[in-house]
């Protein structure tokens, strides 16, 4: 089978201008077959675009979009094996939730015996056996989520797409709709390219991510690399938090300008004289501001060279009023040299 | 807080009566020419009758000018509807779908004939006939009712279009549907009822128009001006008035349905955001 060896979906120099606005420029992209790939980026960065480009609701400006191989560039929407799931559901209001699912195969002909049992199998994988004759106004946000999925995935799509569709859930409901989708696309093998700017709902689900800036994709990897090996400082800064130093200060402490991320939770903070190891960087300065988050306190920390780091610590043992009466105390930051990430430009 | 309820009893009841009274004072005179269609005397409307009788029924019914003008208005009607449900609902997908230059000037233009006083437009379509000496038949009036019944149309479904999230065609096509099984299944179920709204209401306005008509008519009598032609003949009168019964009817039915439609889809539209 080539289409095991081919990448899925496969974009070359794609860029996408509307009017004067460049959406997305020169994007060089591999997804793999069977994997659960995000786009992850701020808002405006290109991401929605992207995607509408693989659906074929948008055509690339320049460059060619390969779907196993397939150059489908200029193919329309209905003429591509992919489906989208959208961030507004886009369910028909008129047309029950079996007949929602069961669009795809309508318009295709295939006979209503075999549409019955499919939407029956598509109903049972998204948990929603013998909702079949209810309207989508009869739904709740996450049954009708569910639907919209369900409708997408009865084509047996080669690559299902995903615009933001947690985003209208509340936390608990996004957070177990982000473990069930992941369930889901392993149980169908398919290829998911989701879009979110939530780099936390990134980081948990994918297998790879692409993070976008500003119609530019800064950097492609697992979220390992992502976390551990930020590409920029815009990566570093977006992908969780990150103090970002260079300059004066940066000299002051690693003895080069050069400017590197250290992410909150590897620094450590000690009382002003703590020993400092031969493998350690160190800073001193002033807690000027703490907020107890419950799981964690966050403690921004004013270097006394100028400059500030935010630290991050759990509440092992702390508690409200432990962590509140170190504001003001001079503190002496140090965590391995290893944690440092050296980061170029934007 | 018992005040404050009290104050909102009393206000209600005044809004009652404010409405009541102005019901009658809409509605009385119709139901008096409902009375006087069974009235014996010809000429006086005299009060009370001064007796009831059923026969202007059928003086009415044997009269061939009053059936031709009523044919010539249902015909006029029907076809001025067909041509504003197919101009109507392709101006609407035209100025919802694509963004073209001079858009909000079409889209003020197309509803412009229905703020126009009546006698403008007429005035404005007799001059035009004329001077481009076209003949004046049926089509004229076809065309004239057309200015008007095309913004019913127009503005029904452009309204249903704005509710309906553009995202759905998308899906649509995403689903493998073509253009024309997207329209057949998403978006005509979509618009259904404000196209029978919309339909029924120009209808309506067609069938009881009589400026722009006498304007586009030439010769030919439609039902209003039949019975505007009426007012010059007193012994005719209840005649007039069992016809005048009629029209009322027929005009007040599909606006009747129209406004039912509209309502319960705008119901069922709510429960589902
Ligand atoms: N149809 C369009 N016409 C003009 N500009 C557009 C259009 N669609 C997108 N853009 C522009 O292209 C850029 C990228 O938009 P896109 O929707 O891809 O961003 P996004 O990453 O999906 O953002 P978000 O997280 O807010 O959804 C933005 O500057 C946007 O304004
Ligand atoms: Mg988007």
């Amino acid at each position: 089978m080539t289409s095991q060896t081919q990448p899925a979906i496969r974009f070359e120099n794609v860029s996408k201008y509307f009017g004067n606005v460049r959406a997305v420029e020169q994007a060089n992209l591999e997804i793999r077959d069977g994997e659960f790939f995000s786009l992850l980026g701020p808002s405006g960065s290109g991401k929605t675009t992207c995607l509408r480009m693989i659906a074929g609701f948008e055509t690339p400006s320049s460059g060619h979009i390969y779907l196993y191989g397939q150059d489908v560039s200029n193919l329309p929407p209905y003429e591509r094996d992919v489906n989208t799931v959208f961030q507004d559901y886009a369910l028909f209001p008129h047309m029950s939730v079996g007949d929602n699912i069961a669009y795809g195969l309508m318009v295709k002909g295939v006979p209503k015996p075999e549409r019955i049992k499919r939407v029956d199998e598509m109903l049972e994988l998204v948990q929603l056996a013998g909702y079949a004759d209810r309207k989508p106004s009869q739904l709740s946000g996450g049954q009708r989520q569910r639907v919209a999925l369900a409708r997408a995935l009865i084509n047996h799509p080669k690559v299902l797409l995903l615009d933001e569709p947690l985003g209208a859930l509340d936390l608990k409901l996004r957070q177990q709709m982000q473990v069930e989708l992941k369930a889901i696309q392993k149980r169908v093998g398919i290829t998911f390219i989701f879009v979110t700017h939530d780099q936390e709902e990134a980081l948990t689900m994918s297998d790879r991510i692409a993070v976008f800036n500003e119609g530019k994709i800064v950097q492609v990897g697992t979220p390992a690399e992502i976390y551990e090996h930020p590409a920029t400082a815009f990566v570093a800064g977006f992908v969780g938090t990150s103090n970002l130093v260079d300059g004066e200060i940066a000299k002051r402490i690693t003895g080069r300008e050069t400017r590197f991320s250290i992410r909150p939770e590897k620094i450590h903070m000690g009382p002003a004289d703590t020993k400092i190891e031969a493998d350690s960087y160190s800073a001193d300065g002033v807690v000027r501001d703490v907020v107890y988050l419950g799981l964690y306190t966050r403690y921004l920390v004013e270097l006394s060279g100028g400059g500030d780091l935010v630290v991050v610590e759990q509440n092992l043992k702390t508690t409200s009023m432990d962590v509140l009466k170190v504001k003001g105390q001079p503190v002496r930051l140090h965590w391995k040299k290893e944690h440092i990430r050296e980061v170029g430009g934007s | 807080m018992p005040s404050n309820v009290s104050y909102g009893q009393k206000a209600s009841w005044g809004l009652t009566l404010a409405a009541w009274g102005g019901l009658l004072f809409l509605h009385v005179p119709i139901l008096i020419i409902f009375l006087y269609t069974l009235t014996p005397d010809e000429t006086t409307y005299t009060f009370p009758l001064p007796g009831i009788t059923f026969k202007w029924f059928g003086v009415a019914l044997q009269r061939a000018d009053l059936w031709r003008a009523l044919t010539l208005s249902l015909q006029v009607a029907a076809v001025a509807t067909i041509v504003a449900l197919v101009l109507g609902t392709l101006a609407a997908a035209a100025v919802y779908r694509s963004q073209f230059f001079g858009r909000e000037a079409v889209s003020f233009l197309l509803v412009l004939p229905i703020a126009l006083p009546g006698i403008v437009t007429g005035i404005a379509l007799r001059t035009t006939i004329g001077s481009l000496e076209i003949p004046f038949s049926y089509w004229t009036i076809v065309v004239g009712h057309a200015t008007f019944c095309v913004v019913v149309v127009y503005n029904n479904v452009l309204a249903r279009f704005r509710r309906m999230q553009g995202s759905q065609i998308e899906a649509s096509m995403d689903l493998g549907a073509n253009s024309f099984q997207t329209f057949r299944y998403v978006i005509f179920p979509n618009i259904a009822t404000a196209l029978l709204a919309g339909g029924m209401l120009a209808f309506a306005l067609s069938f009881d128009e009589v400026i722009v008509t006498t304007f586009t008519a030439g010769q030919q009598t439609t039902l209003p001006i039949w019975i505007f032609s009426q007012l010059t003949r007193p012994r005719d009168r209840p005649v007039t008035n069992v016809v005048a019964m009629f029209v009322m009817l027929i005009t007040f039915l599909p606006i009747f349905f129209a406004q039912k439609i509209t309502a319960q889809s705008a119901d069922t539209e709510g429960g589902s955001k």
